[in-house]
């Protein structure tokens, strides 16, 4: 019997060791290794990656990328609460309103990147529209700046709050803002004091599901930030491709994983309950 | 006579269906009131206008004479039950019950929380979460926050469905003295007949969204205006247009009096109490009899004579 178990299990363990543990170890192996003159590794152990990693630096830009993530994450959730209302007292069009929210997942993410730097630049929609109006004569410096990442980020993240918020919203027994309302609150009290709170396993599950990848996003912040608004993941595609340094970017990436895997189990631990 | 709530013809129309129809009673102050009905008589729908949830399609809602039809929940003077009680799962006991009074802006919040507390006897819970407690616990965390706020009228929807059957009959005690302490007027909903019956002052009997009667229980258990109203509240035998409870259908060997209806025993089932007899008579017609214990029993195929008192008629 246990080796009948074992036996169907194997392609799961064959698939999680070959995909994950492997490629993880290699790169746990790189992150101690030393560059080679024209990228790879050579077989010099040392701790120096890690160190150069707080080197003032790296360290401003990861904290960058913490602070751009949470804020993105936070506009996220201050926009996709109301959008998951909306949606869940949208009675039989609810449907609808879902797809349209999974809609932008049928193009592809860096396509729509690209729609965003059009509508942003200097010669964009925005821009020209508002010259047209007269309502400013410069064009506004939309593209290439904290904003535009922050812009795209929550745009690219949006659905991953929505979802999760909406499901809760859909389980919350309608008769507790009845009892609210009954009990004297008006309409805000109910919101923010009945609520909110009751959709606090929501917004943990988005806030997750947003701030993780947001920490990792390097397609948004190179394509609408610019050179100067560098993030994390950034930072380690540069040392895989130009700047030829495995090592580093080895131990840039462990050391986020390290950070993310951290925050989720003390969030776990908190939350107590299942995500999503 | 002190009213404190009135409905005048009031209806609750839905695209598909009609919830309540032009249905008008009122409530006395400090009275017990039960609305009575099968389910889907619209007796839920009516509870849900008095509280504000549901906007009536025509007709006046009045408290202490002043209409409250434009009121908001949230505006108006009378407190829910819920059926499932609907605390709030991220407040403590204490958080639940001080939750309206904070929308009041009370003072003397602790002393008014730990007063109800105790009147419901759930001192010392008061930092327990409603997952934290039975279900006769949490029945009364609903009580203790509606109570608190000193409603003009308290509404309760199925107050003690949710709970143990063996639990149930002890509840109805508590909530019966529960209500005479407090003097609150309590207006609650129930498909139960002996619920109705044995806590209520007053009885509205509805039936598909109509209010069929209104009065005490003696009057709409001994005195049903319809047929609906004397077979809902209990069982009939309806003998040629008449109808007679089987507590009130006598059943005798000998013919005695003129009033006698001759007919056969066809079952017999011993309830501890009494017997219930099933007749057939001549015609057909089946009538069940409540034999006390102590005046014996009959058998299958025996023949026997019914009677009854007038004063036992139901006369509709």
């Amino acid at each position: 019997m246990t080796q009948l178990r074992r036996l169907f299990l194997a392609p799961a363990g064959v698939i999680m060791g070959v995909l994950f543990l492997v490629p993880l170890a290699i790169m746990l192996a790189y992150s101690f290794l030393t560059r080679g003159a024209y990228g790879g590794v050579t077989a010099e152990v040392t701790g120096d990656n890690y160190q150069r990693v707080f080197d003032p630096l790296y360290a401003a830009i990861l904290l960058r990328t913490f602070v751009m993530a949470g804020t993105a994450t936070l506009g996220c959730l201050v926009l996709g609460f109301p959008l998951a209302l909306f949606i869940s007292r949208a009675g039989p069009r609810k449907n609808l309103y879902l797809q349209l929210v999974i809609l932008p997942f049928w193009t592809s993410f860096l396509i729509r990147t690209y729609a965003w730097m059009f509508l942003l630049r200097d010669t964009g929609l925005i821009n020209s529209a508002l010259l047209a109006a007269g309502l400013v004569h410069q064009p506004l410096p939309l593209l290439y700046n904290e904003g535009a990442v922050f812009v795209g980020l929550v745009y690219g993240y949006l659905p991953f709050v929505v979802l999760p918020l909406y499901a809760t919203l859909e389980r919350l027994d309608k008769n507790l803002l009845e009892a609210a309302a009954d009990l004297g609150a008006r309409p805000w009290v109910t919101l923010t004091r009945v609520m909110i709170p009751l959709c606090a396993p929501g917004f943990r599950a988005g806030a997750l599901l947003v701030f993780i990848p947001c920490l990792g996003a390097y397609l948004t912040p190179d394509l609408l930030g610019g050179s100067k608004t560098v993030m994390v993941g950034n930072v380690i595609q540069n040392q895989f491709t130009t700047a030829r340094d495995w090592p580093f970017g080895s131990a840039v990436s462990l050391l986020l994983m390290a950070i993310v895997m951290v925050l989720l189990m003390l969030l776990i631990r908190r939350g107590g309950e299942k995500l999503v | 006579m002190d009213l404190v709530l009135e409905l005048q013809g009031v209806s609750k129309h839905y695209p598909t269906h009609q919830a309540v129809n032009e249905i008008s009673f009122a409530v006395e102050r400090g009275a017990f009131f039960a609305l009575l009905g099968p389910s889907g008589c619209g007796k839920t729908t009516t509870l849900r206008l008095v509280a504000g949830f549901e906007e009536a399609t025509a007709g006046d809602i009045s408290l202490n004479g002043r209409s409250i039809n434009q009121l908001k929940p949230y505006e108006r003077n009378v407190n829910t039950v819920f059926q499932n009680y609907a605390l709030f799962p991220h407040l403590t006991v204490r958080g639940n019950v001080e939750f309206g009074l904070r929308q009041q802006g009370a003072d003397q919040l602790a002393k008014k929380v730990r007063d109800v507390l105790d009147l419901v006897q759930l001192s010392g819970k008061d930092d327990r979460f409603p997952a934290q407690l039975s279900g006769g616990e949490r029945q009364r965390v609903a009580l203790a926050r509606s109570l608190v706020l000193q409603p003009d009228v308290l509404l309760l929807d199925e107050p003690l469905a949710a709970l143990d059957p063996n639990l149930r009959k002890q509840v109805r005690g508590e909530l019966k003295s529960l209500q005479r302490r407090v003097g609150t007027t309590f207006l609650f909903v129930t498909h139960d007949q002996e619920e109705a019956l044995s806590l209520s002052d007053q009885i509205a009997v509805m039936n598909k969204g109509l209010l069929e009667q209104v009065g005490t229980p003696e009057d709409v258990y001994l005195r049903p205006r319809t047929r609906f109203v004397a077979g809902f509240l209990g069982a009939v035998n309806w003998i040629d247009g008449i109808g007679v409870r089987p507590e009130a259908t006598r059943i005798s060997r000998t013919a005695d009096g003129e009033r006698c209806i001759s007919a056969t025993v066809r079952s017999s089932v011993f309830l501890g109490n009494c017997f219930q007899v099933e007749t057939v008579c001549r015609d057909g017609q089946c009538v069940v009899a409540e034999v006390p214990r102590l005046d014996g029993s009959f058998a299958p195929g025996e023949p026997v004579h019914l009677w009854w008192d007038p004063a036992d008629e139901l006369r509709l």
